[in-house]
């Protein structure tokens, strides 16, 4: 038998078809819809006189434009007030599972389909969302689409793809005190840049990977676009199988027994040949941040900002630019730069796990003066669980201003934006140019860093701050 | 949905030879908010484009009338960052029909051939190359033959073939889209879906 990766088993299990020269006709299992990238694929679906295939393997929630103060209240920016409509009407007109405002299960997209279940090994999942790859942490085929893509889901649940390149990132080693897994994909991106992985469909594999929660594995697969990736994913475990166990739409009795002894067989064939293999060592890895206006620019925290050497023309140009932005020079150590705010959320570090360490490291501290301290659940389920775990009490004493579920300052279509020209360090995934506001200085970190940089007011080593 | 016909297009082009361009710049986030695909033309590179009171900035290369053209030549490592189909309906909107880059982010490509708008990709000295060309003379004529998969710089004759699968070649001849061909296979589709439950 011919040895394949996890990727090639999933892939090829989802082919309706070859093109002849083109792309694979390729079937969606599950498929994610939010307010933004769905309604003009739906105005097309009416142009074109037809209907919602299958409805039942759809769902939507409102994520991304929603505010996240007053949820109950009616929305007020016009223009997101008629999306989120637009979603509920068409929701309700085709038939889909719709998780509106305030209710349960409402959250980030990413976030409430593992919450919920409905993410699961083996599965091919697609959202209008580059962030989808969140859901390959399961084991997943899972990436994000453009809307004329969103239509063809709706419209026939396939798409037409071409396979991906494989690659395979393996970390083995025990991470060290204070790295998360957060530092891990930005020490990757770091490595081998914000393209290094386009056409490629990563594997993270090793003993350092297999070590993480689900929620951790969720940070790393979530980054994979970052690099360029279309997705990344890591084989099923134990770990993932006692996740979904329970979960509202995990398999149930016998059901269940035969899912797992499915899932089990959902990995890389030794010997299994990729494109492209990177070794890393988990000792190594120490807190990162990002210090530019992509997420490929990121050094330790203990670093310097690198040096124009080595680099000319249109290459020294953009890094020049970016620099100009962040207001920061080549060489300086990035260490005890003061801060305007910080924000943990995001569908990359606004699960439960995330809050918790933030909760466990700043109790009994206070924010520093300078700062504003914004937390943002990444979902309602998240927001109830901080709520009952004690968590907002500590983070309301440590002068945190807890809101409501959504994408929030992750991309600041709503009102939580940063102020131009102000500091941010946050735990979303993106630090473009004005990505959290016009004219916003976004720094990428690990919670457990944003939590350190709260309470000092400045750039720090959470190790330093927080030392046991 | 369907879009112009692509044959070959021969016209002048705009030079950003600016790296990692991101789609939050291609049109950032706070423009998202339509319901449908109207006006994103206006906040194509929105923040690049205007100061904070709406005043075109004069530096930035859409707001200076030597250049001007259907073609964008731009740095490498266009388009990464977000999903968003807007960027790619910005650029039409705005009047691209085809960009021009060493290397472009995967799921914009994607976006690009969906809704015709060529990507060409060009080998790095190639790039170079035109860009040269358009800042010494703005009247620099580009001409992308579709079918024959080549580029050519008009006032030079240097010409590069480009990469693109024939599927998506022939669709963006005749301005077909995925679901006209999806849509006519939906008996294969459902026999498929009935196997996964
Ligand atoms: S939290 Fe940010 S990255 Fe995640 S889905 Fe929302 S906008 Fe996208």
């Amino acid at each position: 038998m011919e040895k394949t990766t996890l990727f090639d088993k999933i892939w090829d299990a989802h082919v309706v078809k070859s093109v002849p020269a083109g792309p694979d006709v390729f079937f969606i299992d599950k498929h994610f819809i939010h307010e933004v990238t769905s309604p003009v694929a739906f105005l097309n679906l009416e142009i074109r006189g037809i209907g919602v295939k299958y409805p039942e393997r759809t769902i939507a929630t409102p994520d991304h434009n929603v505010p996240t103060i007053n949820q109950e209240q009616t929305i007020k920016d016009q223009l997101s007030r008629m999306q989120v409509q637009k979603l509920r009407d068409n929701c309700s007109k085709y038939g889909i599972e719709l998780h509106d405002l305030g209710s349960a299960h409402h959250g980030i997209v990413h976030v409430i389909g593992p919450e919920l279940g409905i993410t699961q090994p083996g599965m091919t999942i697609v959202c209008g969302d580059s962030h989808t790859s969140t859901h390959g942490a399961f084991g997943a085929i899972a990436f994000g689409i453009g809307t004329s893509e969103v239509e063809m889901v709706l419209a026939t649940q396939c798409i037409m793809q071409s396979k991906a390149k494989k690659m395979r990132i393996t970390v083995d080693g025990e991470l060290g005190k204070g790295v998360t897994s957060k530092d891990i994909i930005l020490y990757i991106i770091a490595k081998i840049t914000a393209a290094g992985a386009t056409g490629y469909f990563v594997e993270y594999a090793g003993s350092a990977i297999h070590s993480l929660s689900m929620e951790a594995r969720m940070t790393i697969c979530n980054m994979s676009i970052e690099m360029g990736a279309r997705g990344g994913l890591i084989a099923p475990d134990e770990t993932t199988f006692n996740y979904l166990k329970g979960k509202r739409y995990s398999p149930k009795g016998e059901d269940w027994d035969k899912a797992v002894a499915h899932w089990k067989t959902l990995k890389t064939d030794e010997g299994a040949v990729f494109d492209k293999e990177y070794h890393f060592d988990a000792a190594d890895i120490e807190p990162m941040i990002t210090y530019g206006t992509n997420p490929g620019m990121g050094i330790k925290v203990k670093g310097t900002i690198p040096t124009t050497e080595g680099m000319e023309g249109s290459n020294k140009t953009s890094y020049l630019k970016s620099l100009a932005y962040m207001g920061f020079e080549a060489g300086e150590p990035v260490k005890g730069k003061l801060v305007d705010y910080v924000f943990v959320g995001s569908c990359t570090n606004g699960r439960i796990e995330d809050i918790r360490s933030v909760a466990q490291f700043v109790k009994g501290h206070k924010k520093a003066d300078n700062i504003t301290a914004w937390i943002v659940p990444g979902s309602r389920e998240v927001e109830k669980m901080a709520h009952e775990e004690g968590l907002v009490k500590i983070l309301e004493e440590a002068g945190f201003e807890l809101r409501q579920p959504g994408c929030s300052a992750c991309l600041a279509m709503n009102d939580d934006k940063i102020p131009s020209g102000k500091y941010a360090v946050s735990t979303s995934n993106r630090n473009f140019e004005g990505r959290q506001g016009p004219g916003a200085r976004t720094m990428l970190a690990s919670p457990l860093t944003v939590a350190a940089v709260a309470v000092t007011g400045r750039i720090c080593d959470p190790r330093e701050v927080f030392p046991n | 949905m369907a879009y112009d016909k692509f044959t070959v297009l021969k016209s002048t082009a705009v030079p950003l030879p600016t790296e990692n361009v991101d789609t939050d710049q291609i049109i950032p986030a706070r423009f998202l908010k339509a319901t449908e695909r109207v006006g994103f033309g206006d906040n194509l590179f929105r923040d690049w484009r205007y100061d904070v009171e709406g005043n075109p900035k004069k530096d930035f290369v859409l707001n200076d009338p030597t250049y001007s053209g259907k073609i964008l030549v731009a740095g490498k490592n266009f388009g990464s960052g977000s999903s968003r189909e807007h960027a790619v309906w910005a650029l039409y909107d705005y009047g691209f029909r085809a960009v021009v880059s060493s290397f472009f982010a995967d799921i914009f490509k994607n976006n690009c051939l969906n809704i015709g708008v060529l990507p060409v990709t060009v080998s790095a000295e190639f790039a170079d190359k035109l860009l040269s060309a358009i800042t010494a003379n703005p009247e620099t004529e580009i001409e992308i033959d579709l079918a024959a998969q080549k580029i050519t710089l008009s006032s030079t004759g240097d010409s590069e073939s480009f990469d693109i699968n024939e599927y998506k070649k022939d669709n963006m001849k005749h301005g077909f889209d995925d679901i006209d061909y999806l849509l006519n296979m939906s008996a294969e589709i459902d026999a498929f879906e009935a196997s996964k439950k």
